[in-house]
Order: C-alpha cells, then structure tokens, then sequence
C-alpha cells in the first residue's frame, strides 16, 4: 500500500453542490412535518368517515345531556339526573381529593421512612429498606387490587373493629369521627388563612430588618396572635359551634360522621404507600447529598440540633430533594387514574363511562387529557417556583 | 425519629476498643446505643414479633397445602386463620399461562426461558457489542415463532389465547425494543437545531408524560378502530403493544436526553472537526458516551414499565394480572384472592428486584 496513490474524490452528497446546512435543515423539517401531517390528516378523515357511518355528531354538547350514570360516592352534590357536564366535574373534585391528600400523606410517610434508612438503629434502617424494596418492586395495580380485597373481607358493619373509641373500620369503608363545616365555621378558617398570610408579610420584613442590624427578633407572639388569638376570638364572637359528630351504628349502616368509602380509601393506601417508597428514596439521597463538612461546620458552631437542622441541613437537601419531588407528585395524580380498576369514579372512570353511554370518544378521551394535562402543569408551575425560591444563589 | 447516623462518611461508632462478646458488642452499637434508640428497637421487636407470628400463624401453621382437585372445602373450613395455598398448585397453568392451549404450554414455558436468559446475557457488560442487537432480533424471532406456531410442525395459535406470563413479558420487552430507538430518536429531535423537529418532540414527549397510562390504553383500544380505514382492524394486543411502545418511548427520551446533555461540548466539536456526519456523529461518537450515562436510569425506567404493563388489565387483556385476577372468579376459589395476588406479587417481585439489583451494581461501579 502506498501512500501516493491517487485519493477518491470526495463522495458528491444528495446536495452536492448546495451543501449548505440550511437547505438540508429545511429538507429533513419539510419531510418530518409533511410526514406527520400526512399521518393526522390520514387518521382525521378516517376518523370523520367512522364517525359517521355510526351516526355518531362529533362536539361537546353531549356534555349538555342529562347523564343518568349514578356516582355513589362523591365530593359535591350529583344524582343521576345531571348532566354530562356536571358528572365530569364531580369526576374532577374526586380525582383532586384522593390526590392532593395523597400527595399530603405520601410526603409525610416517605420522609418518615426516608429519615428511619438513615437511623442508627439498625433494625429501624433495615426495617425502611425492606419496605422501601417490596413496595417498589410490585406493580401499583396489583398492590391496589391487593388492598380493595382487604378492605371487602372486612367484617360488617355490625362487627365493625374500634381500633379507637368512634372509629370504625368494616367493609363500609372508614367512619371517622368528623366535625360539621357550614358556613359560621369557613368564617373562622378564613380568619385563620388571612392570619396566615399576614404573618408571612411580617415574617419577611423581620427577617429583612434582622439583615439589616443583625438583631434576632421573635416571630413566635405574631404566630399566637394571627393564628390563635384571632380565629379563637372571631369563633367566641360569631359564637360559632364546634361540635364533634360521632358516628353511630343505625340499623345495618353508620350515621353521622365522616365516610371513607373502601374504593377511596383502598385507593388511598395504595398510593400512598407506594409513593411513599419512592419519596423516602428521594428524602434520603437528599440528605446524603449534604456534605459531611456542613454537618461539623454546623456543630462546630455550636449550632442547636433544631436550628442546624433547619437552617443548614435542610434548605441543601431540599435542593437535591424538590425536582424529583415534583415528578413523584404527577406520578401520584396520573397513577390514581387506576381508580377504575376498582370502581372509585374518578375522572378517568367517569369519562369511560360516558364514552361507553354516548360513543363520544374523541371528547372524552380529550377531556381526561385536557385534565391531566392541567393538572401537571399546575403542579409542575408550583414545584418550579417553589424550586426557584429555594435554588442555590450563586455570585 | 433516631439520630441520623449515616451522613456520607460518617465514622462508625466502632472507634473504641474491640473488647466483650462481640454479638452484644453488636447488638450495643446497632440496636441499645442510647436510650430512645433503645426504646424504639424494643418497640420494633416486639412489633416485628407479633407482625412474623401472625403471619406463620396465617401462613404456615394454619395453611393448607394441597387439596383434591377442585376441591375447596379444606380450604373453606380454615377461612381466616389459614392461608389456602392449595389453589396455586389448582390454578397455577391459567395463571402463567392463559387460555394457552393446554397440551401446547411447553412453548410459552419456553418463551418465558428465553426472555430470561436474553434478559440475562444482555446484562453481561462484556456482551455489550453489536453483536447483542442480533441476538435480540434472532431471539424474539423465535418467541414468536414459538407462541405463534404454525411452522415447523407446531400447531398455530392464535393471539386471543395467548395469556399470563408470557403475555406480560412480549409486552414489556417489545415495548422496550421498540421504545428505545424511538426514545433515541425523540431524545435527539430534542436537542435538534432544527425548530420543527424540536417542536414535535417536545409536543410527543409533552403530551404523553402528561397524561396517564391508562387514557392511552383507552385510546388504544375505543379510539383506534375509529382511527383506521373501515374494516381494516388490528388485534387488540398489538394495540396496547402500540399504546405501551409510544407510552415507553417518551419516558425513555427523558432519560436519554439527560444523558446527551452529559456529553461534553468538546466531543460533539471534536466529532465536526473529524467531519463525520450528523448520524454518524451521534452514532459513534455521542450515543456510545450519552447511554453509558444513564444506563441506572434506563434499568430504572425498565422496571417501572415492567410494572406498568399491568395496566392492561383495565382493557381486559390477559396479562399475568388479569390471569390471577380471572382464575379466581372460579366460585369455589374466589375467597382466596389474597394468595393468588401474593403468589404473582412474587413474580412480579423476582423480576425487579433481580433488576435494581443490578441498577444498583452498575451505579457503584461507575462510582468506582
């Protein structure tokens, strides 16, 4: 082999001559979204066609008719004689409450979990990563399926068990002990939410001022004085009453009290316990992000645990801990669509059913789409913000 | 809560002396090493204790193991203080297997083998040539074949009987199959310059990651006959293969978009002054480096979606879920729900435990 022989001339590419990146940038773009469109126009008539050869008006004034479906348990008022519109909605606020106060306890649990993998107690870390491993490691639906059978060979509500005195678990579902919220009492949770706020506004300027001479300053008097004192107050003026309602066995039911129905509350403990796997996952990688220095820089100012802990600790593992967080929680909202698996009408349930009552495909399947996708994006905008607050501020 | 002992490099306790009985010098330092701490160890014990003998109790003691055929009557007389685990052994063909025929078993028997060792020999590191996208081809080939038939002197059969086990895999591994150079090839029209490739990833990946699995399986199964030509249907398996694979492909774009952008500048520069083409860039040069990457990740991605094939129960397809599900409708089992689910947890338990073990094995080494 010689290293004078004669070199082959450039291989001449398609665009020999022009060669320039931007036409072949235009060329693949063209071809790409010629192709894409080529296939939605395809599905679109096909789709147009079906619909109707099957007499099926394509829109959403279905949601106008009257839905006859019947949802046993539910948030807002409902009978059957609503409309489509209205079922969709009542789908909406269960999906909302099986996930926000699925998010609420499968943050507790996993951060409880996710701390105990880190315990110096052996048997209590060991205990933290084997329920860490099972639960993550069996599908969500089965675990689901798994619970709800519990729930059903639960005994009657005659036996009911009393784990707690006005508590009772039977195949009823949970009947806890509830207070009734009318309108005199939202009077008072108002008091206390603008409390709240007020004492964020304060918080922010003592911070500011101790800035600024480096005095620390109690927060503690304004925190018992919007969020006590006034409520408390407002509460003995509108002499509104806080009566606790007992639930009572009545016949074959309960009466009174708050109902967790078993699909709900199935429901619940599987995801909650599920997720929680993962969010104690995320807590404990979190805190071994922190770097050992910052634990001895801490101590080593004779920091209190608390304040260490709080002030330090923390605010660096949330940095590591929010982005993952946030996906835990779509997960939680998108995974309690399985709800139709055991017949909790959710969202998802309720557009299936609609679909299989008036053939509306389309409209349904693009309103639980339309949901979901609301849904993420509002969580995916809180955690984003909340993220940016606590993000690292660098020089 | 315990104190929180194991901040990276925290220096074990174990500095002092090594003198006494090593077990309570062990059960000192792990379990009794201050008050609280020993207070919540007692507590746990003794929880732990009840919790494991309840369990035998269930379990073991009270069990019955073995019942005639198709007689549940041992089973029914030990209803809630014994476990009936006889219905495994009664069920435990329709549950692997489906509808399958029955003299034909051996051959999805054999796909599940196959899945296995392919599982396997795909995660020798040493394995991890070219040579390994052949074997993935020769070997579903010859699960298909296998489950199909009709060739070879094996008897045809078709897809609507297929069921169990095998059914749970073909979902899960041709999902991945063809879900990852999908997930490839979104992962890059991401990071495109070019606007509109850009956008359409985006908008796939955006829309499929914003809804749930189980409105996709929907649309899969009500929405596509409306989708397609009149008369021209596909089988109600390939469907929500089709639904799982898009589902697959946009979760594992995100992934490998994370590992893309994990390539220094410097090599994607180095490739154009080398003056390789754009796919021969990303083929050679940036892919190899992007998936090492992320390769815990993607086993991560993998099990979830191992576990979310169950999914398809919702459209009544015969996975290993709706099998166990549908062998206890049997009237004369149907009690006895809570051992078939425990026995399929155990399998779905196998599978991915096997695999974050291996997640984890990979991620201390490339730690190393």
């Amino acid at each position: 082999m010689t290293s004078d022989a004669p070199r082959p001339p450039p291989r001449r590419r398609f665009f020999g001559a022009f060669g320039q990146r931007e036409l072949k940038g235009l060329f693949w773009q063209a071809l790409v979204v010629g192709i894409a469109v080529a296939v939605i126009v395809f599905l679109w008539s096909n789709t147009v066609t079906n619909l109707s050869a099957r007499r099926i008006t394509t829109g959403f004034a279905f949601l106008g008719r009257e839905a006859g479906m019947p949802i046993a348990d539910s948030l807002l008022a409902y009978n059957p004689r609503d409309s489509y519109l209205w079922a969709f909605v009542v789908g909406i606020a269960n999906t909302l409450r099986v996930a926000v106060i699925g998010i609420v306890l499968a943050t507790i649990l996993g951060t409880v979990i996710g701390i105990s993998r880190l315990s110096a107690n052996w048997l209590l870390s060991r205990l933290a990563a084997v329920y860490v491993e099972t639960l993550r490691d069996i599908p969500l639906l089965l675990q689901l399926l798994f619970w709800y059978v519990l729930m059903q060979a639960l005994p009657a509500a005659r036996a009911a068990w009393r784990p707690i005195e006005g508590v009772f678990l039977s195949n009823r579902g949970l009947i806890l002990p509830a207070i009734p919220i009318g309108t005199p009492q939202l009077w008072v949770l108002g008091t206390a939410v603008l409390g709240l706020v007020v004492f964020y506004v304060i918080r922010r300027r003592l911070i500011a001022q101790q800035m600024r001479d480096g005095q620390p300053r109690p927060a503690w008097p304004f925190v018992l004085g919007l969020l006590v004192v006034l409520p408390a107050a407002v509460s003995v003026l509108l002499g509104v009453p806080w009566t606790i309602e007992w639930p009572e066995l009545r016949g074959f039911n309960f009466v009174g009290g708050l109902t967790l129905a078993p699909e709900y509350f199935a429901l619940l403990i599987a995801l909650v316990t599920y997720t929680s796997a993962f969010i104690a996952e995320i807590v404990r990688s979190g805190i071994q992000s922190v770097p050992r220095g910052q634990w001895d820089a801490a101590n080593a100012l004779g920091l209190r645990r608390s304040f260490m802990l709080r002030q330090i600790i923390l605010p660096q593992a949330l940095r590591v801990i929010v982005p993952p967080m946030t996906s835990q929680y779509l997960n939680l909202t998108k995974n309690s669509s399985l709800a139709v698996a055991i017949g909790y009408q959710d969202v998802v349930s309720i557009a299936n059913t609609t679909l299989n009552q008036t053939g509306q495909a389309i409209e349904a399947i693009a309103l639980i789409m339309a949901v979901f996708l609301t849904i993420s994006l509002g969580i995916s905008f809180f955690m984003n913000w909340y993220n940016s607050r606590i993000a690292l501020v660098e020089r | 809560m315990t104190a929180i002992a194991d901040i990276p490099e925290a220096p074990r306790a174990a500095r002092r002396p090594q003198i006494g009985n090593p077990v309570l010098r062990w059960l000192r330092t792990n379990l009794f090493s201050s008050i609280p701490n020993g207070i919540v160890s007692v507590v746990l014990l003794a929880v732990l204790a009840k919790a494991i003998f309840s369990f035998a109790q269930w379990g073991i003691a009270n069990a019955v193991w073995l019942t005639p055929a198709n007689d549940s009557s041992a089973c029914r007389a030990v209803r809630g203080v014994g476990a009936c685990w006889a219905i495994i052994p009664e069920k435990y063909r329709f549950i692997l297997f489906g509808t399958y025929p029955f003299d034909e078993q051996w051959r999805p028997a054999l796909a599940v083998l196959l899945f296995i060792a392919l599982f396997y020999l795909s995660s020798r590191r040493a394995l991890w040539r070219r040579e390994l996208a052949y074997l993935w081809i020769g070997a579903l080939a010859l699960i298909s074949l296998l489950m199909w038939g009709g060739l070879l002197g094996l008897s045809f059969v078709s897809q609507d009987r297929w069921g169990g086990l095998p059914v749970t895999l073909i979902l899960a591994t041709f999902g991945l199959a063809f879900g990852f150079p999908l997930g490839i090839l979104v992962a890059l029209g991401r990071r495109s310059r070019l606007p509109a490739i850009r956008s359409l990833s985006v908008l796939y990946v955006e829309l499929i990651r914003g809804v749930p699995l189980v409105s996709l399986l929907f649309m899969a199964s009500v929405m596509f006959p409306l989708f397609m030509p009149n008369g021209f249907n596909i089988d109600k398996l390939l469907r929500a293969q089709v639904a799982i694979i898009l589902f697959a492909g946009a979760y594992l774009a995100e992934v490998i978009r994370g590992g893309l952008q994990a390539v220094p500048r410097g090599q994607y520069e180095a490739a154009d002054a080398l003056g390789l083409s754009y796919w021969r860039k990303n083929r050679l040069i940036v892919l190899p480096q992007a998936i090492r990457h992320v390769i815990p990740p993607l086993v991560n991605t993998f099990i979830a979606f191992f576990k979310d094939t169950s999914l398809v129960l919702i459209i009544g397809i015969f996975d290993l879920l709706t099998t166990a599900k549908t062998a206890i409708i049997d009237p004369a089992w149907q009690q006895f729900s809570v051992e078939v689910y425990i026995f399929i947890a155990g399998i779905y338990f196998v599978f991915c435990f096997a695999m974050s073990r291996y997640s984890r094995s990979l991620e201390a080494a490339s730690e190393r």
